[in-house]
């Protein structure tokens, strides 16, 4: 074992609030590792809606949360501009609704500080030609929507480039103790290997999977974890958030995604050794699709892409280990003075839209521990790729090798930063993924830049394999590439198998009409013809 | 499972690409990246926001051949089509709007033919066509005739009366450039025991509006078409037609890329290729062929006679004719595309799409070729120098008329 490097932070979990406060760590000058045991945002950060709150859906019944996500929201439209879609959104009222609640939830709204306007239902179907045309009433809010990836990819970006060390697929194995003071931590990578690494502190960002690292430090945070199930559709019906004007329940939220719109979620709780393998039932889908069309009919004959499952980091407060009073807010936890653990804290809870104030908060507890005076300043200062542009002239899409198609793709997905895409030969430019339009150019990015080894990384830097085939025209070009740039064309075989098997767990619940067609056209391509189940294992 | 059948028809596409394989343009031309990018994968970026548009879909022939390619029936044809109404940001020039006038230019010009037509050949004119108007200076433009059809099919000084009766769509090219195939098809039909009527109102059936971007002309003009169709196909008349572009605008971009709802007389409009076969093949009608007819032929299927499926009919028609030898030719697209080819911009890669059909027809020892389609036509002769003839005109110098006539009873 070799003698371990020492830091002023130790973040464990490359979620969006892993991410950020990695960065905002870095951006106050603290010497900083981020340890992720799989990939970033693999978790909870992935596995939602991507909508940036504009606070509404909590104004009722939690203000605090709501004044929170409306302040976040605009801070995030600023400073992270290429991973959000200032969208807006409608909370609708259908006949089956109440439209008394609507003064109610207006009135919430403007409490809290979120511009909330009634507008004729009439006008709503103008705006949103896909909406449910019997609603009774609408309301006008400043929903949007973020890519999750992207956002966590652009901190962990800006944390690297502040001097923050990143390792991914590096798993904290136990901690390394002082008496009761935390001191380091136990690493092993996915070779295997093993290594320590110390830190004045160790942040514990491990979000549903914080309650195990909290276990290991030697402590216990009551989490509950709350499965919610959605469903990716093949294109956009929506171009603006989708709410219901009610108290929030299930399936009530469709919201543009990139290329597609996705519906969720459904609530349930779920035993705590299930939740690294999520499963969509059958009752999900259901659910989803019934409760679905109700907000846009349309979806009814919209193909489904995928259905997936996160599981929500939701923490009891401690006075309430029950976990009767659960709260959707951020939990800093201080172990210092909650267990008596000095040198470890835990943030946790809170949501996607809440990230940047939970890395803040975690980080002032930091500098106040380590005595440094340093303020925030990641709602000032911009992400990677959101760093404001001088008006482009006309011509800027003028590379013969890259359709425009595709670099106006690439510039959605990479903000200024796809200036560093190469497009210098014609190679660079031709498309790996189709669907989403990635060229070579732009995986090859990926691959030196944005912490990609497999197909599974590459395909949450890049989207491809996230279109309409689902891996069955790129996943072997993308294999490809990446063999070429890892050395190893066996590994790369394994990869590809393992990403394919990957896209099918999330057609599987949803395997009828184009999409059972497109799964058998991937196996004739994939085993059919290049024998891939051949392949070990 | 009953619920979530999708209605999307882009979303049909499973990505095989086989589109992309016979799109005669994207093997030419490396800035079109073929029908499936322009297409179903294109469609979901546009929806996103329409700034996904991208300008290269400007220059899609329109020949529809990926969508007879397409095992999922896409309308991969269409949606390209309709992109293109929707968000380009082009605006037809003078040029465009020129070439997309077929009957406004060809009344003006008929006027004048022999003039027109002397001064369409001078090299200088073509230079300044080329200078003022972007038209390629080594495109050969059809010669207008002195007369139009309309013109001689009104002063025949008596019609006979037939039992039965069809409506004759003629088309600009019929009208303006090339009335004797009109004539021939008159006098065939009339041979076989039919009358012929022309629709009270006919205007340019639109195509080369609709790839110009002229849309609302082209949909004002669809419509007193198909108002004229349903007056004869009320009265139980078929409507005609020797021209396969027009016969497949009125029937498939009508209701598909001009939102014209022809659902009641789309059957009604037919090739006279297929009508005088289908009649023959039922035995409704006979005809008696010249002993002394001999020619080699080799047809060509244009795009949209692929995209209806009906080169079947031209074909098993000529090879009734005894004295004739047909050849097929390899179904590809000629490269002309209608006004396509003679825009500068398009010249070349409307040159290198028919290239390996034009050494297909000089390696062959046939005297013509036939073809359903006047562009293809002009394309073809210009490029390989061989005559290039409608089927309806082959069948008019096969038939043996008199003995035809006796056939069908027709005094």
């Amino acid at each position: 074992m070799q003698k371990g490097k020492h830091y002023d932070v130790i973040i464990i979990g490359g979620g969006v609030t892993g991410a950020g406060t990695a960065r905002d760590c870095a951006m106050r000058g603290l010497k900083t590792l981020l340890v992720e045991r799989y990939d970033v945002s693999a978790g909870a950060t992935g596995r939602n809606h991507g909508l940036l709150h504009s606070g509404a859906r909590y104004a009722v019944t939690d203000q605090e949360s709501a004044a929170e996500c409306i302040r976040e929201n605009l801070i995030l439209s600023r400073v992270a501009r290429h991973c959000v879609e200032d969208t807006d959104g409608l909370f609708i009222t259908l006949p089956e609704d109440d439209l008394a609640f609507q003064s109610t939830f207006i009135g919430s709204c403007q409490a809290a500080g979120i511009k909330a306007e009634a507008i004729d239902p009439k006008e709503a179907i103008l705006l949103e030609p896909s909406v449910n045309p019997t609603l009774t009433g609408a309301v006008r809010v400043p929903d949007k929507s973020v890519d999750p990836f992207r956002l966590t990819t652009a901190n962990i970006l800006d944390a690297r480039l502040h001097g923050a060390e990143i390792l991914t697929y590096c798993e904290v194995v136990d901690f390394i103790k002082d008496g009761s003071r935390v001191v380091g931590v136990n690493l092993v990578n996915n070779n295997r290997a093993k290594f320590t690494a110390y830190s004045e502190i160790v942040i514990n960002a491990g979000g549903i999977w914080g309650q195990h690292v909290a276990e290991m430090a030697g402590t216990r945070i009551s989490m509950f974890p709350a499965k919610g199930a959605l469903l990716i559709f093949g294109h956009r019906v929506n171009n603006l958030v989708l709410n219901r004007c009610r108290k929030p329940a299930d399936a009530d939220i469709l919201v543009p995604g990139d290329t597609i719109c996705i519906i969720g979620t459904t609530s349930s709780r779920v035993p705590f050794d299930e939740v690294d393998n999520m499963r969509v039932t059958p009752e999900e889908v259901d659910l989803l699709l019934r409760e679905g069309q109700k907000l846009a009919p349309s979806l009814a004959q919209t193909r489904i892409l995928r259905a997936y499952a996160g599981v929500r980091p939701l923490v009891a407060s401690d006075s309430d280990p029950t976990g009767r009073s659960i709260s959707r807010g951020i939990v800093l936890l201080d172990h210092e003075t909650r267990d008596d653990i000095p040198g470890f804290i835990t943030i946790t809870g809170g949501k996607l839209t809440s990230y940047r104030l939970m890395a803040e908060r975690a980080t002032d507890l930091a500098c106040e521990k380590l005595g440094k005076e340093k303020a925030c300043r990641t709602a000032d200062v911009c992400l990677p790729g959101s760093e404001p542009e001088e008006p482009q002239p006309k011509t800027i899409f003028n590379l013969p090798q890259l359709s425009q198609l595709g670099q106006r793709a690439a510039k959605g997905r990479h903000g200024t930063m796809s200036e560093k895409i190469s497009v210098k030969t014609e190679y660079d430019g031709s498309l790996v993924c189709e669907c989403e339009e990635v060229s070579v150019g732009e995986v090859n990015y990926a691959i030196d830049e944005l912490h990609v080894h497999n197909m599974v990384n590459l395909r949450r830097r890049t989207r491809v394999g996230m279109g309409t085939c689902q891996g069955e025209l790129c996943a072997c070009r993308a294999a490809g590439l990446l063999a070429k740039a890892n050395g190893c064309a066996i590994q790369a075989e394994k990869d590809l198998a393992s990403f394919l098997q990957e896209r099918w767990t999330g057609m599987y619940p949803i395997a009828w009409n184009e999409t059972i067609s497109e799964v058998q056209f991937i196996s004739w391509i994939y085993e059919g013809m290049c024998g891939l189940d051949n392949i070990a294992d | 499972m009953e619920q979530n059948r999708n209605d999307n028809n882009f979303e049909q596409c499973i990505k095989c690409t086989v589109c992309t394989v016979y799109c005669p343009l994207a093997a030419v031309n490396p800035n079109f990246a073929g029908p499936k990018q322009a297409g179903p994968d294109g469609e979901r970026y546009r929806l996103k926001n329409p700034l996904y548009y991208d300008e290269s879909l400007d220059y899609c022939l329109n020949c529809k051949r990926c969508e007879v390619a397409c095992p999922s029936n896409v309308k991969i044809g269409d949606i390209i089509q309709r992109a293109r109404m929707k968000y380009s940001k082009k605006r037809p020039s003078l040029r465009d709007w020129m070439l997309a006038n077929t009957d406004i230019m060809g009344r003006l010009n008929t006027t004048f033919a022999p003039l027109v037509n002397r001064i369409l050949k001078l090299q200088a004119t073509k230079g300044v066509m080329e200078a003022l108007l972007a038209i390629d200076h080594r495109r050969s433009f059809p010669a207008y005739s002195n007369h139009k059809f309309t013109t001689w099919f009104k002063m025949r000084t008596w019609q006979r009366s037939y039992k039965h009766y069809v409506t004759y769509f003629h088309g600009c090219y019929v009208n303006y450039n090339y009335p004797q195939l009109g004539k021939d098809l008159v006098r065939v039909l009339n041979a076989i025991g039919y009358g012929v009527h022309l629709l009270e109102d006919e205007e340019c059936c639109g195509v080369a509006l609709i790839a110009n971007g002229l849309t609302r002309q082209a949909r004002k003009q669809g419509m007193v078409n198909l108002l004229s169709i349903r007056k004869v196909v009320a009265k139980g008349e078929q409507v005609v037609t020797t021209s396969s572009t027009c016969t497949f605008t009125m029937r498939d971009e009508y209701p598909s890329v001009l939102g014209l709802d022809n659902a009641d007389v789309r059957d009604s409009i037919v090739m006279a290729t297929k009508f005088i076969y289908e009649l023959m093949d039922s035995d409704q009608v006979r005809i008696a062929f010249r002993e002394d007819f001999h020619k080699r032929v080799a047809y060509h299927t244009p795009c949209h006679m692929e995209k209806l499926g009906w080169a079947v009919y031209s074909t098993s028609l000529l090879r009734m004719i005894p004295g004739l030898e047909l050849l097929m030719l390899e179904s590809q697209c000629c490269g002309i595309a209608g006004t396509y080819g003679f825009k500068k911009e398009n010249y070349v890669y409307s040159q290198k799409i028919g290239e390996d059909l034009f050494k297909q027809i000089k390696s062959m020892p046939v005297e013509v070729v036939a073809t359903d389609c006047e562009t293809c036509k002009w394309q073809i002769e210009m490029n390989s120098g061989i005559p290039v003839v409608n089927p309806i005109s082959i069948l008019a110098e096969a038939i043996d008329f008199e003995k035809t006539k006796k056939l069908n009873k027709v005094k």
